[in-house]
């Protein structure tokens, strides 16, 4: 009983094995992959495992408290970011094992050529309440 | 409308329909059922006898769905077999739901997650809110834990210790959500105690009411975690350690000590202690011995170390500390609160960052980030 993040980048993460950029697969492998993930969110929801999936839009704006009664400042999209996140899942599972397996599988999702991307996906936990046992 | 009560009947109604001979499954579903129907009716017309009321009006509902399904044949099996109606041995009915619940062959969160559902009375949105996922994720896993034991025997006595397991999770899982899940644990392992004779049960019971007890003194007002020694000691409950207190003791007696009865033997010794200072930890180092004895949990020889730094000072905590793998969690926050004690403050501040990067809990973040600051602000 424990969340996790489940984040897919789409820079910032090591490269995947199979690494072509999606606008060139051919539609029927972007349908492919698009039935992988929705499949695979359906199967943790009949599982009980299911918490939330979102994606993100690739450009976003940096906002910054610009000092009493003026408006928040904003900058950006800064095309050199490093690390920029795509999206995630978040999954409620009995142990860290567990969310490996899954991480693992939703990283074989089809990409280019039908074959697994193996894209890195980043593992994090959620920081939880306080156990009310502790010492 | 008295939910206390729906729910209290809830585990010996549904004891009674699996009995009678209904798929678990399907006698979960009418028992639901029939609660949303109490709910309705009882209001403007409240059953003389509320028990007698839910087990025929379970019993038609399962009837109904049977009749609604295709299986005919069986349904009339049943009809035929249908014992007279008349009260049944509930203790007996609700010991057998709990170690359905906690089959073996369920997952830690499918059997929480069942046993709150179907011993608890909880609706699947009550249980998905108190865990904090979506109310059909909670659905699922509630189906599939009942599809998972839907072919265990109803008729063997199962392992109690599987059934404290669970209720220990759920006591444990803290107070978040609007189920307060530590209540819920606690009114459950008395419905336990009350169908079984068992010092662990005894035990649990009375670790869980220890250290409810303590539970106003634990968050201060904006939150944040107070450290059981900073705890004003007035804000702890006085009558729930005293019934904790008083079942321990009786359960000690029996000779036939487990695991619960010496973490509960520790949590009364700090309960007992009228000031931090005051506290026995002499003692509570013996009964940290014999839990190592009883388990091999290495967080209760992290523990155990901190007892020693209490009991002996903090380089013998330290030299205890030393001995443990240092990947334990809570190890480099155990480090830091007992270098500190040593004088090394520079150490532990570094140490208590450290600590804060690793925490597993929000609050234990702030209070070791907080404990950092405060030394580097020196």
């Amino acid at each position: 009983m424990a969340k996790y993040l489940l984040l897919k980048h789409y820079r910032g993460a090591p490269s995947a094995v199979n690494d072509v950029p999606m606008d060139r697969w051919t539609p029927e492998e972007i349908t492919a992959h698009m039935k992988y993930m929705n499949d695979f969110a359906a199967r943790l929801e009949k599982s009980g495992e299911f918490v939330d999936a979102q994606a993100l839009a690739p450009e976003g704006t940096f906002v910054q408290y610009d000092g009493e009664g003026r408006p928040p400042v904003t900058d950006g999209p800064f095309a050199e970011t490093k690390d920029l996140i795509a999206g995630w899942m978040v999954i409620d599972v009995d142990s860290y094992e567990r969310a490996v397996e899954l991480a693992g599988e939703l990283s074989a999702a089809p990409g280019a050529g039908g074959k697994p991307i193996h894209e890195w996906l980043e593992l994090r936990p959620f920081l939880t309440a306080m156990p009310t046992i502790t010492e | 409308m008295n939910e206390a009560l729906l729910r209290s009947l809830t585990p010996s109604v549904l004891g009674i329909l699996v009995r009678r001979g209904a798929d678990f499954a399907a006698a979960e579903d009418a028992v639901q059922d029939a609660l949303v129907e109490a709910v309705r009716v009882w209001p403007a017309d409240p059953p003389r006898d509320p028990k007698g009321w839910l087990i025929t009006a379970a019993w038609r509902k399962f009837l109904d769905a049977t009749r609604a399904e295709t299986a005919r044949r069986r349904r009339e099996d049943l009809v035929d077999e249908e014992p007279a109606p008349g009260p049944a041995p509930s203790a007996d009915d609700t010991l057998q739901l709990c170690f359905l619940c906690a089959h073996p062959s369920l997952t830690p969160s499918s059997a929480v997650a069942l046993t709150l559902r179907a011993v608890g009375g909880l609706t699947t949105r009550q249980i998905a809110r108190a865990y904090l996922v979506p109310e059909a994720t909670m659905a699922q896993r509630i189906s599939r834990a009942k599809r998972t034991v839907s072919g265990v025997r109803f008729d063997r006595p199962g392992d109690v210790a599987t059934v404290l397991r669970v209720l220990y999770l759920v006591f444990n899982e803290g107070y978040s959500g609007d189920v307060d899940l530590a209540a819920e644990a606690i009114r459950l392992t008395r419905q336990l105690a009350a169908a079984i004779d068992h010092p662990e049960v005894s035990g649990l019971l009375a670790l869980m009411l220890l250290h409810h007890a303590r539970r106003a003194g634990r968050t201060a007002s904006d939150g944040s975690l107070v450290p059981l020694a900073e705890q004003d000691r007035t804000r702890w409950d006085t009558g729930s350690i005293a019934e904790g207190v008083e079942i321990l003791q009786a359960a000690l007696a029996r000779d036939r000590l487990g695991e619960f009865q010496a973490q509960a033997a520790i949590a009364a010794l700090h309960a007992d202690a009228p000031t931090a200072e005051e506290t026995d930890w002499v003692q509570i180092v013996e009964w940290y011995d014999e839990l190592a004895g009883l388990t091999d949990n290495p967080v209760v020889r992290l523990n155990r170390a901190v007892a020693i730094g209490e009991a002996d000072g903090p380089r013998a905590g330290l030299a205890a500390l030393a001995t443990l793998d240092d990947s334990l969690p809570r190890h480099t926050a155990a480090a830091a609160y007992l270098h500190e004690r040593a004088g090394d403050l520079t150490t532990a501040a570094r140490l208590y960052a450290e600590a804060a990067g690793k925490a597993p809990t929000l609050p234990e973040r702030d209070h070791l980030t907080r404990r950092a600051a405060r030394l580097n602000a020196r």
